[in-house]
């Protein structure tokens, strides 16, 4: 019994929070590759708001890990003409809601240079953000705004949920040669995964099968995702089997998973933080009733948050984000249709 | 000083932006040209004399008045009214237009749309060059209306911080889109006079000189190069027409305007031609080649065919798709 703790202990000790995968990811490919450098607010010596850049400024120096204004045009704008002369620079923006303040680049300037010259310029950057609420921060620090980006073409949309993953898909935005705005999610930062191995790479575009089930599909992403898992839980309890699909990325968007799922489930609940008016659950939607009519045995649901601004209070903002209650609630209603 | 035979070039270039912009001008008018056009008839002496003071390996951004920035880096006529014309041989695969004439391969990193945006990417090709230890430059060409963005505070103070080697040049014409310039602006130089505020120099110079132009940029780029930081150059100009297509310019009082007229850059570089001895047969000539070169460009464009509508769906990706979902 003493061993058994003894090789437990060891084991927890052995994972890795997503916080420290976030720097760890970095970490990896700035090892790997000397055009990647890193700019953000706070991000040097301090390691970040959020400690996800911790270590880099120690091991890389000021050369490779710039400190910056609160400019957060300057910090995408610059970080976009260093892309496209040959860096890979990857920019920090503290919390996603304020992305808004460097909207243009992201809606107007990153995505659509290439397309525009026909082709001339690349623009291989990464913008990392932390996104979403359940911390309490209110209405302008805590919305989940990866909505905002699905609606621009020529954004490539990374959203992980383990720290492995962290990992492996910051690999990916930071080699891929396309922009990638890559959401951390702020109430995930403490969770605890797995470690990766070396040289882990997750592809873009690859949503995962994490928990598998023969009666409804949960589609998720991100903070959602344990959200999900705990609600199939509660549900595997009442006898109802969930298969759980972490959606992982946005664009690309693995549509040929969720379909695949819905042949062996023929029910469908998509679980998203962000409003439901304009999320990308109804996105992913169109394309199963589009496509995958003929597999469903039910309709649709999608558990999403209200279409009001996140509240403060632990109370008001537990009644506007998806809980494991509401994906309960939700999947039984669709099992007994 | 630029001697006879560099000068020379100079005009020749500015005769043929000045000609091409009058092609572009004229397809318009005649429904070749669709959407819109900004035309920088006036302008040619700092597209001209900035280029001319800068390395081939330097980067270039202009703003969607940027026909002569295009040019004066290495666009050929040919390829820039073709691009207008919304044909295959476009400068961009016609998928620009002429607010985005960029030809990457000669350091015209683009020509963007949205006002003041580029000043920050300016910034970072220049923080890129310091990154990967070579010497190159960047330059940001805007027009006074970019003074009052954000991006534009931004950028300089990022530039400034940091220390690196980009210039930021002003095209003064005084008026931001249909609106003087002095009437939105809170200090007299739209441009240089905020470069205190930065801790970074800030110059005027007449913009329809080129051999001024030339100059000025020559010395603060040296500077940057040396390490000294950005410079931020403010040059005065005209437009001979107006803001977009859709604006005759009624709005210029007709006094400012002749007087203006009568500053053009082409006359400008003709005087000190002269002044150097070089004959009226000479200019005349160089003149009638500019003619010859753009009318043969616009013939060519006109008779390349539209692109092919497959086209549309490149171009998003590195991979050159465009496919968002599996």
């Amino acid at each position: 019994m003493a061993d058994l703790m003894v090789t437990q202990k060891a084991a927890a000790q052995r994972q890795i929070t997503y916080r420290e995968a976030v720097a760890e990811g970095i970490a990896r490919e700035m090892r790997r590759d000397p055009a990647v450098v890193c700019l953000g607010e706070d991000i040097g010596e301090a390691g970040g708001v959020f400690k996800t850049t911790a270590g880099l400024f120690k091991e890389f120096g000021p050369g490779r890990v710039w400190d910056t204004p609160i400019s957060e045009q300057a910090i995408v704008g610059a970080a976009m003409g260093a892309a496209m002369t040959g860096m890979r620079p990857v920019a920090e923006i503290m919390f996603s809601d304020f992305l808004a303040c460097c909207w243009d680049y992201l809606a107007n300037e990153i995505p659509k240079v290439r397309y525009m010259t026909g082709g001339q310029v690349t623009v291989p950057l990464v913008v990392r953000t932390a996104n979403g609420g359940g911390l309490g921060f209110g209405a302008q620090h805590s919305q989940a705004t990866e909505n905002w980006a699905f609606t621009v073409p020529g954004l490539k949309i990374a959203a992980p949920s383990t720290p492995a993953d962290v990992i492996g898909m910051m690999a990916s935005a930071i080699r891929c040669d396309d922009p990638v705005i890559f959401f951390e999610h702020k109430g995930l930062f403490a969770s605890k995964g797995d470690p990766a191995p070396p040289d882990h790479v997750v592809e873009l575009g690859k949503a995962a099968v994490v928990r598998e089930g023969a009666d409804i599909t949960l589609v998720a992403l991100a903070s959602m995702v344990p959200v999900a898992l705990a609600a199939a839980e509660r549900l595997a309890r009442e006898g109802i089997d969930a298969e759980v699909v972490d959606l992982r990325c946005l664009v690309p968007l693995d549509v040929s998973t969720v379909l695949a799922s819905l042949g062996r489930t023929s029910r469908l609940t998509i679980v998203e933080e962000n409003p439901y008016q304009g999320g990308w659950g109804a996105t992913l939607v169109s394309v199963v009733a589009d496509e995958g009519f003929g597999l469903l045995d039910a309709p649709v649901r999608r558990v999403a948050g209200e279409c009001v601004p996140l509240p403060f209070a632990d109370a008001l903002e537990e009644r506007v984000i998806p809980t494991v209650d509401k994906v309960v609630t939700a999947v039984r209603e669709l099992s007994a249709y | 000083m630029v001697t006879r035979d560099e000068l020379l070039t100079l005009y020749e270039q500015m005769a043929v932006i000045r000609r091409t912009e009058k092609a572009a001008h004229d397809l318009f008018l005649s429904g070749l040209v669709k959407g819109t056009t900004h035309l920088a008839a006036g302008h040619e002496a700092i597209a001209v004399g900035a280029s001319a003071a800068l390395r081939e390996d330097d980067y270039v951004f202009a703003t969607y008045r940027g026909h002569h920035h295009a040019l004066a880096r290495g666009a050929t006529p040919e390829e820039c009214l073709a691009e207008l014309m919304s044909r295959a041989t476009g400068l961009c695969k016609a998928k620009g237009g002429s607010m985005h004439l960029t030809k990457a391969s000669a350091g015209m990193l683009g020509s963007y749309a949205i006002v003041g945006a580029h000043l920050p990417m300016a910034v970072g090709a220049a923080w890129s060059a310091r990154l990967r230890g070579t010497d190159q430059l960047a330059v940001a060409f805007f027009g006074d209306g970019a003074t009052n963005i954000g991006a534009f505070h931004e950028a300089l103070n990022l530039a400034a911080v940091w220390k690196l080697p980009v210039l930021f040049i002003c095209e003064n014409n005084l008026y931001m889109e249909y609106t003087a310039i002095a009437d939105v602006t809170a200090v007299p130089r739209p441009a240089a006079d905020r470069a205190p505020a930065y801790g970074i120099p800030g110059e005027v110079v007449d913009g329809n000189d080129v051999v001024l132009v030339q100059e000025a940029v020559d010395r603060l780029a040296r500077r940057a190069r040396a390490g000294d930081g950005p410079a931020l150059l403010e040059a005065e100009t005209y437009r001979h027409y107006g803001h977009s297509r859709a604006d005759p310019a009624t709005y210029r009082p007709a006094e400012e305007v002749e007087r203006w007229l009568k500053h053009d850059p082409l006359d400008l570089a003709r005087g000190r031609l002269a002044e150097m001895g070089v004959p009226e047969e000479e200019l005349t000539s160089i003149d009638e080649r500019a003619t010859a070169v753009v009318r043969a460009a616009a013939e060519a464009a006109k008779a390349a065919p539209a692109p092919d509508p497959a086209e549309a769906l490149t171009d998003v990706w590195a991979d050159g798709g465009a496919a968002w979902r599996t």
